[in-house]
């Protein structure tokens, strides 16, 4: 294989694994936006995505496994809120954020105790783990095909959903301005439930299509809601298509920094562009100056 | 003519501080009726306290005959009440087009609604698809009036429309709003604006330190000697028109 055709077998791993990030980015974002609130469970939405998905595929079509996974972890999504945060309201932003790492292990935890520690993975959608298809001289896995279109599609999505519906619209509406968006009659509990909901379910879906290619287990959600997290602040917090090019920035800088240096530094490259990005612009890439600072109400 | 707000002995504050110390006033269907008072007199707290923005301490708020203190703001609009706050508090990142359709969030009809509202306010129309948070001040208060509109209010609860506007716009604020009563659309209007406002309200109360200590039509309180003495000042009354 030549150079050129090794760039390209980089670049498009960094971009499948990016593509997650981005959906765990986007997840970080409609929260954030809802509620003023980091959510540092939200790569256990993904672990727990793929999970589920794996146990109905026992006894289910796999499609409908997926699905059932994505509604599944959506309730789950709405029930968290529901438990933790909407009667927690009047506590500090700062209390809310150690909550959700605290839901982050607990999680963890139970996802240990319901199935066990051992690795799993979804049958790959279509082919198996020795098909490839050609593209311009890169041999690419058809899993990767299933999780650039489902991410594309999710993004188009959800642009369309917070653009063009009314609900979209008024979550869009209580991230702009929460009191007025509450004069208007949008009830803001239940878009908080909503945006927790939506997040979790991207990221159950995430967790699928990604599952054969990475496979899942019950701590495969934590080193998610890093990147994830790392891709949101690169993007700049408060614009979910934004969060899209900073997860996928931040997975091709790591899939380039595996080829030349050694795996233990794996994690490295996403923390360094977090911290640079940080210092540098701390509005993020594609985010304005001041325009979302952590608001407490 | 029947009652469409009533407030008996409403107290209300923040923290442990009242502010409102025991209010009560009433607003009849189709009435403009003007909160005025200075800086501090409780004007605002009253009326967030009135759609739930303000948890009221004490006292009680009847819409249209039934009770509505303790609910939460949002379901505010379910009793054909919408507050303009102060400040504008439009939705910067959305077009104007979204913020008038966020207005009619429970209006099933809110794109024949959003025509009306058009109609009357032709400077919105010309910007339908700018960004909110680029209009001028004028501009967004009557985004935010048309806003309102779009829920097609009974009764609309304006808190200082006219703060921080140019002379001219003052003006054109003041005339929307006595256009609402045209419309059948009844107003309780806090203002500064004392001489504005007694020119379009029906009736107003004068407020002072959390108290309200008069009330009257709009043209006795005009030429209230009290009226002249707390607001206009001696030889004031230039700057206020």
């Amino acid at each position: 294989m030549d150079a050129g055709n090794l760039t390209l077998q980089y670049l498009l791993s960094g971009i499948t694994k990016g593509s997650i990030y981005a959906v765990v980015a986007i997840g970080f974002n409609l929260i954030y936006s809802a509620t003023g609130v980091l959510n540092f469970a939200q790569g256990e939405f993904v672990m727990l995505g793929g999970m589920v998905a794996v146990t109905l595929a026992h006894f289910v079509p796999l499609p409908v496994a997926v699905a059932g996974a994505v509604v599944i972890v959506a309730l789950v999504g709405c029930l968290l809120e529901v438990l933790f945060f909407r009667k927690l309201r009047h506590h500090s932003v700062l209390h809310l954020i150690i909550i959700t790492i605290g839901l982050s292990i607990v999680i963890q935890e139970a996802a240990l105790h319901i199935w066990d520690e051992k690795v799993r993975s979804l049958p790959y959608f279509t082919g198996n783990e020795i098909s490839s298809i050609k593209l311009f001289g890169a041999a690419i896995s058809p899993q990767v095909i299933w999780v650039l279109a489902t991410v594309a599609v999710t993004v188009a999505a959800l642009h369309v959903f917070l653009k063009f519906t009314l609900p979209g619209r008024a979550m869009r509406a209580c991230s702009s301005n929460p009191e007025a968006a509450m004069l208007a009659g949008i009830n803001i509990p239940n878009m908080r439930t909503l945006s927790f909901g939506l997040s979790a379910a991207l990221g159950a879906l995430a967790g699928c299509v990604i599952s054969p290619i990475t496979m899942t287990h019950y701590e495969s959600g934590a080193p998610l809601a890093i990147k994830g997290f790392a891709a949101a602040i690169v993007g700049g917090l408060g614009n979910p298509m934004a969060a899209v090019l900073g997860g996928l920035l931040v997975g091709v800088l790591e899939a380039f920094s595996v080829s030349r240096l050694p795996a233990a530094y794996n994690d490295v490259s996403a923390f360094a562009i977090l911290l640079l990005v940080l210092f540098v612009r701390p509005h993020g890439l594609f985010g304005r100056p001041g325009g979302e600072a952590v608001r407490e109400h | 003519m029947s009652m469409l707000l009533q407030v008996q002995n409403l107290r209300c504050g923040y923290g442990s501080l009242e502010v409102v110390h025991g209010a009560s006033l009433h607003v009849c269907a189709g009435e403009i009726v003007g909160l005025l008072g200075a800086n501090g007199a409780g004007k605002s707290s009253l009326l967030k306290s009135l759609v739930g923005l303000l948890h009221p301490w004490q006292g009680d708020i009847f819409v249209d005959g039934r009770p509505t203190r303790g609910q939460p703001a949002w379901r505010s609009l379910s009793n054909s009440m919408v507050l303009v706050p102060e400040g504008k508090m439009i939705f910067a990142d959305l077009t104007v087009r979204e913020n008038l359709l966020i207005g009619g969030y429970h209006n099933p009809d809110r794109l024949l609604q959003l025509e009306i509202v058009l109609d009357r306010f032709p400077r919105l129309r010309e910007r339908t698809s700018q960004l909110g948070g680029t209009l001028s001040g004028g501009e967004q208060q009557m985004l935010a009036l048309g806003r309102a509109l779009m829920a097609r209010p009974r009764l609309l609860l304006l808190d200082e429309p006219s703060l921080g506007l140019a002379p001219l716009m003052v003006q054109e604020v003041f005339r929307e709003i006595r256009k609402m009563k045209d419309l059948g659309v009844t107003v309780l209007l806090v203002e500064q604006n004392v001489v504005g406002t007694l020119q379009i309200a029906d009736r107003a109360y004068v407020m002072e330190t959390g108290e309200i200590i008069l009330e009257g039509l709009a043209a006795d309180l005009l030429h209230h000697p009290e009226v002249k003495r707390a607001y206009l000042g001696q030889g004031g009354k230039k700057s206020w028109e």
